[in-house]
């Protein structure tokens, strides 16, 4: 059982990690996301508080 | 784009996120925690290894509590310098019973993972109560209230079950008699049979002889306080496991 | 409304009749006197509430056109004290290793190193940290999503319930209540209680997102997000043990020896990676932009960083467990992962510092500005040195050393703490709406003070771990090792004056910036010039601007 999990662990488990990893890198360049993200970008700079310049 | 799709949802609902952000940090702790939970293959088979005796718990309990882990670690590596300096590297198997362990993280004092019986238990006794008198340059606080102070065992029995139900083999026998046998560790002028029950109890768990010390640890025969607790644990420290009976290069043993 | 602060009584109520229960039967010291602190603390919380309650008559205390600020104001002036009473006790055991003879004091076992140290990293990380996580994941949250903080009174009790836990777990070091697992001393109690706050923050921080205005979650509070999460899991998982008397005080963790070693590390090392890492790279990529008045450098990367950065950080842990009784292939993964690491957090600092593009000057003219940015430089500097130090070969002389040490507090001190320093004074101007500090050169001080001091701390320290690592492993010319243990303790002295200078002066820095913000918030010198020219109740989410 022991061989069984280590090995899973070593193989399987770098797969998914890179699997998962390579999803995350295709949403963040997706072209269509790019105005949404520019949008998001000025959210902290666009909320004025009362008494805030 | 079925695909694109998702992340939208992913993104756009924190309860997704939520679940992404759970799944991703639970791979790593489960790929690399799970297997060592099969024991036999993680420990190694010595002869040896047997439950902490009461007294020898109480001392581990104030050890724990004075935080000595802040400063000493339990874990001789495999390393040259680390093997001549304090003995043995360590084994798995030697903390199997430790709830929690104590591998420590730093050595500002010397590893203590063998310093049992390397000192006599009056140099133990000089150094904790004032560490400067036997060491000039050490920066060890002083311990010396451990001497004022009582050791409380009324409950002790209370903590051998609930060490034996996760899964340390104390046997009823011992529980039943936890509390007489840590009198007659502590205490020379005990009488034989119950020195004899207690030694007989652990050393038939150990497998070998000669694991049990026995003796007024504190050079205090009126009462049992905490300083005896602690120098009786200190004493067993990393002297149970036979190292005849280990053999490195067993293909069991490498991991 | 009412629902929240009946929901909040009741769980007081029952913390409270429990507490007195377990006080009457308490079968040692330690739990009898936190039974009783956690009954009163409770029992006038419940008493607040009532009174408080009683005086709204029919005003909505809860009005969803304002933001929660005063709870931030608290967390600010919770954070502020923690910080220094936690720089305070690492000075004083400092000095213990320094000068023993002065300032160990053999009648006050309690004040010896041993009970100290969990006090000081517990008081720095949980207390000034959490404070500071709290405090500002709760001013982000509202402000990114345009919305009132969820669940009425619930957020208050986050921020009472988690400092409740702070104070029982501080006395309980004192009082030798520990598990002796590093970062999660707390023992059963204490470790259930904070799960519950620690859920309720996670719903009142999901709650608010939920209800949120803008479409778009904004990147910090993903980052705010896994960091409760992920502490949620760890802290479960860690602490699972087992009490001897539910009466009493001392638990016995569940697992043992090798496995407890792996779940402790692999908590230990998330502890940093997601409360002091995620947690204050949440604060980066609100304040940052917001204080230079810039856009984040870049957004896509800010994503890739934080799915790298959690996908990573969660299996680096077992590189605290080098040549241990650790199967090896566990090791070497852990350094494996520790090394890709070093991506992800260079991408991050990259993408903090590149913000102020276009806005250089404003190092020069905003102090403030500065120690964020610096801060992010020690992060680059500890992430660099972190995965170096993850390598087995060069965790063999630095593990068990000073190195190890300085290398935290390159972290703590530098990132950790500059860049909760910037958020701090960024959010008491804010929150008092102070026209500025009040006293830039107080900021100045603050800043060269706690840089010196950080300097001189960690070169120390350095020198000091390097050296004892090599006379650790040095042989004579005989073969024979050449130099005793004390011999190694006995060299580090001097190092040991220069660390204890560094702390001070970082400690110092420190309370500079308390009277600093206790002025600016008092609207004293700098911060007075412009009257507050519209009453104090506007409310910030109309679109009135």
């Amino acid at each position: 059982m022991y061989e069984t999990l280590s090995h899973f662990a070593q193989t399987w488990g770098l797969a998914l990690f890179v699997a998962m990893f390579a999803v995350a890198l295709v949403y963040a360049l997706w072209p269509t996301n790019k105005t949404k993200f520019r949008e998001a970008a000025y959210l902290p700079l666009e909320d004025k508080d009362p008494g805030d310049e | 784009m079925g695909l694109f799709q998702k992340h939208q949802a992913l993104e756009r609902h924190s309860l997704l996120l939520t679940v992404g952000i759970l799944v991703v940090v639970a791979i790593g702790g489960l790929v690399e925690i799970a297997p060592l939970f099969y024991l036999e293959n993680t420990i190694e088979k010595v002869q040896g290894m047997r439950p902490y005796t009461p007294l020898e718990l109480a001392g581990r309990n104030i050890y724990i509590r004075e935080g000595c882990y802040t400063c000493h670690s339990q874990m001789v590596r495999p390393l040259r310098d680390e093997v001549e300096r304090y003995g043995h590297y360590s084994l798995a198997a030697e903390s199997m019973y430790d709830h929690p362990f104590q591998w420590g993280s730093k050595r500002t004092g010397p590893d203590l993972a063998r310093v049992g019986r390397k000192y006599s238990n009056e140099w133990h006794l000089d150094h904790m109560t004032n560490p400067r008198s036997v060491v000039p340059e050490s920066i060890m606080p002083p311990y010396a209230f451990l001497s004022d102070n009582t050791l409380h065992f009324d409950d002790i029995a209370d903590h051998l079950k609930t060490l034996r139900f996760e899964g340390v083999p104390y046997t009823d026998d011992m529980i039943e008699n936890a509390k007489t046998d840590l009198i007659a560790q502590v205490d020379p002028d005990a009488d034989y049979d119950s020195q004899d029950a207690l030694v007989a109890r652990y050393e038939e768990a150990s497998g070998r002889k000669g694991t049990i010390t026995i003796g007024d640890f504190d050079s205090d025969r009126t009462r049992i306080t905490e300083m005896d607790a602690v120098i009786a644990y200190l004493q067993m420290t990393g002297t149970l496991v036979d190292f005849s009976t280990y053999e490195a290069d067993d293909l069991s043993n490498r991991r | 409304m009412a629902g929240s602060i009946a929901g909040v009584a009741t769980l007081v109520g029952i913390a409270c009749l429990g507490s007195l229960l377990i006080a009457a039967n308490a079968i040692d010291p330690m739990m009898e006197a936190h039974a009783w602190i956690f009954f009163f603390l409770t029992a006038f919380a419940l008493l607040s509430i009532g009174i408080w309650a009683g005086g709204l008559t029919g005003r909505n205390p809860f009005d969803e056109s304002f933001y929660e600020d005063t709870i931030v104001k608290f967390g600010v002036a919770a954070a502020m004290f923690w910080g220094i009473a936690g720089f305070l006790v690492g000075v004083i055991i400092a000095l213990q290793l320094t000068w023993p003879n002065i300032f160990y004091f053999p009648d006050l076992g309690w004040t010896n190193f041993g009970r100290l140290r969990p006090l000081h990293t517990s008081a720095v990380i949980f207390a000034f940290g959490g404070n500071v996580l709290i405090a500002t994941s709760f001013y982000v949250v509202q402000r990114t999503s345009r919305t009132r903080i969820a669940g009425g009174l619930w957020p208050w009790f986050v921020f009472w319930g988690y400092n409740l836990f702070i104070v029982i777990a501080g006395t309980g070091y004192l009082m030798g209540v520990t598990q002796s697992k590093e970062y999660a001393e707390p023992e059963w109690y204490a470790d259930l209680w904070l799960t519950i706050v620690w859920v309720a923050y996670l719903l009142v921080f999901l709650g608010t997102l939920w209800k949120r205005k803008e479409p778009h979650i904004y990147v910090a509070n993903w980052f705010y997000l896994s960091f409760i999460v992920t502490i949620a899991m760890l802290h479960i998982v860690n602490n699972l043990s087992i009490p001897v008397n539910l009466s009493g005080s001392k638990s016995y963790q569940l697992f043992s020896g090798v496995q407890d070693a792996l779940t402790q590390w692999w908590y230990g090392h998330n502890a940093v990676g997601f409360f002091l890492t995620t947690g204050f790279l949440a604060i980066m990529y609100y304040f940052i932009p917001k204080r230079a008045q810039r856009p984040v450098y870049s957004y896509r990367l800010s994503i890739v960083h934080f799915w790298s950065l959690i996908f990573i950080y969660i299996w680096a842990g077992p590189h605290h467990l080098h040549y241990t009784a650790l199967p090896q292939w566990a090791q070497t993964l852990g350094m494996t992962f520790s090394i890709m690491l070093w991506m992800p957090s260079w991408g991050g600092m990259i993408n903090g510092v590149m913000t102020l593009s276009g806005a250089w000057d404003k190092l020069r003219t905003d102090p403030v500005v500065r120690m964020m940015v610096v801060s992010l430089a020690f992060y680059g500097m500890s992430t660099f040195e972190g995965p170096l130090m993850s390598v087995r070969a060069v965790n063999a002389l630095s593990h068990y050393t000073e190195w190890g040490i300085a290398h935290v507090h390159s972290g703590s001190l530098g990132w950790v703490g500059f860049i909760s320093f910037g958020a701090l004074y960024c959010l008491t101007q804010w929150l008092w709406k102070r026209p500025a500090l009040y006293s830039k050169s107080l900021v100045e001080w603050h800043f060269w003070l706690a840089t010196i001091g950080i300097v001189f701390y960690i070169v120390a320290l350095y020198f000091a771990g390097i050296i004892e690592g090599l006379m650790w492993r040095a042989y004579n010319e005989y073969g024979f090792l050449e130099y005793s243990f004390i011999e190694t303790v006995d060299a580090k002295h001097i190092n040991y004056m220069i660390r204890t200078v560094g702390g001070g002066l970082y400690l110092t820095g420190a309370l500079i910036m308390a009277y600093n913000l206790v002025r600016t918030a008092l609207g004293h010198g700098e911060a007075a010039d412009v009257a507050v020219t519209e009453p104090n109740r506007t409310p910030a989410l109309q679109p009135a601007e």
